[in-house]
């Protein structure tokens, strides 16, 4: 856990945004605190602290006086809003250019999109593989 | 509620031998921050004992200062209620019960909680009737972090301690501190050569080497002082071209470069559109780089 590139912290920070994203942590929910962070994952208390100092700082979680902290009221449709606003850059091209290097036509591509307007299959099992 | 102590050595040498001999310390300074987890490194025969015997007031330096919460803590009473060593070999009575030395502890510790000794003494199946000496060498190992954590003092000192303890021992031991560390706050320095085991529970580091300070700052700061780059060899030979290199490996078409100093947001972006994959370099690397450094002014004296 937290072994990426970035400082723990800041791992600790992406790890509870897409929390927030993903709906685990919802609005008005407690996250886990100071503390527990620091003996769940073996880290310096002050290390989780500053993870959420920054998210403080973002107002997407709130400190709530002898309480602990909570997610705040917006914050997930907030966070939303940011990622949809990056997505094409950030998430699309790069699968998209992966697919021109690979010889993939954009029709084919296209064509994924419509067969499953709804939801997507489960991920295809590899050739020579039993399920 | 205890107030933790910080500590600080300025300039500090020590000289066990004739003034001839090399120095255990040679003008060493580094400073302990009130309130930190505080990782004092360094191979074996670095000086981290001796530095920690100077905090824990065994000995006087031979020239330098000492300061521990302020002053100079040398047969100072006050202060010294207030710190607490504890060295691999335990400094426990051999052959008194174990419930006897608690309670001499309870008398010399403002802050000692019998309870949580004995609940900790419980968890690492130490029976406190028996001694010190009928004890295998992890269970009095354990013994010496018990008396370390149960006696909550503003300055606590682990030596060393817990390397007779086998590994699960060893992370409930350092699951026990964080947990107490959170509860009641306080100054707590562990000295180590498991680096990669205990680096993240610091704040700060001190790093010795040779009898010298190589480091004293912040683990933060410190993971930043160092890059590791994994990639096709031509567009990270690139990257090179910037940055010191502290090592290379060379894994067939592939390169790895410890890089010294962190990488500009501009060079990230390049970096990844190139396939290069950035890693954190973990502090027992930077250790290990660090310390093989040539030191400019051993060789001069040559």
């Amino acid at each position: 856990m937290f072994d990426g590139p970035e400082p723990i912290y800041i791992q600790i920070a992406d790890q509870i945004r897409a929390q927030i994203v993903s709906g685990d942590l919802p609005e008005e929910s407690q996250v886990m605190s100071t503390t527990q962070y620091a003996t769940t994952f073996r880290i310096n208390p002050a290390t989780a602290a500053k993870a959420f100092a920054i998210l403080v700082d973002e107002g997407l979680i709130e400190k709530r006086r002898g309480l602990g902290m909570f997610v705040a009221v917006g914050a997930h449709d907030r966070l939303v809003k940011e990622r949809r606003d990056t997505y094409l850059e950030r998430v699309f091209r790069p699968a998209v250019e992966q697919a021109d290097l690979l010889g993939i036509p954009r029709s084919e591509l296209i064509a994924y999109l419509d067969e499953h307007p709804e939801t997507l299959p489960a991920p295809r099992v590899a050739e020579g593989e039993t399920r | 509620m205890t107030t933790p102590y910080g500590a600080e050595l300025t300039d500090v040498t020590v000289r066990y031998g004739r003034r001839t001999d090399e120095a255990a310390l040679d003008h060493v300074s580094f400073t302990v921050r009130p309130g930190t987890i505080t990782g004092l490194l360094g191979r074996n025969g670095a000086g981290k004992s001796t530095a920690l015997s100077l905090l824990a007031s065994l000995r006087r330096p031979t020239s330098g200062t000492v300061l521990v919460n302020g002053v100079d803590p040398f047969e100072d009473a006050v202060v010294m209620a207030g710190v607490q060593l504890v060295r691999e070999s335990g400094d426990i009575l051999g052959d008194t019960s174990i419930n006897e030395t608690l309670g001499y502890y309870d008398e010399l510790r403002p802050h000692w909680d019998g309870d949580y000794a004995r609940a900790l003494l419980d968890q690492f199946d130490v029976d406190p009737r028996t001694t010190p000496a009928k004890l295998s060498r992890g269970k009095k190992s354990a013994l010496g972090c018990i008396v370390g954590l149960a006696s909550r003092a503003p300055l606590t000192i682990f030596d060393e301690s817990y390397l007779g303890m086998d590994a699960p021992s060893r992370y409930a031991f350092y699951d026990a501190l964080l947990d107490d560390y959170t509860d009641h706050p306080r100054t707590i320095v562990v000295s180590s050569h498991l680096i990669e085991e205990v680096e993240r529970l610091f704040e700060d580091v001190v790093m010795l080497h040779r009898g010298r300070t190589l480091v004293s700052e912040t683990a933060d700061a410190l993971r930043n002082r160092a890059v590791s780059v994994v990639g096709p060899s031509s567009a990270v030979s690139k990257l090179a071209d910037d940055h010191r290199v502290l090592a290379t490996r060379n894994l067939g078409g592939t390169t790895q470069l410890t890089l010294e100093g962190s990488l500009e947001p501009a060079e990230i972006a390049l970096a990844r559109d190139a396939g290069i994959e950035i890693a954190r370099v973990s502090i027992q690397d930077l250790f290990i780089h660090l310390s093989q450094e040539p030191d400019p002014m051993k060789e001069d004296a040559r």
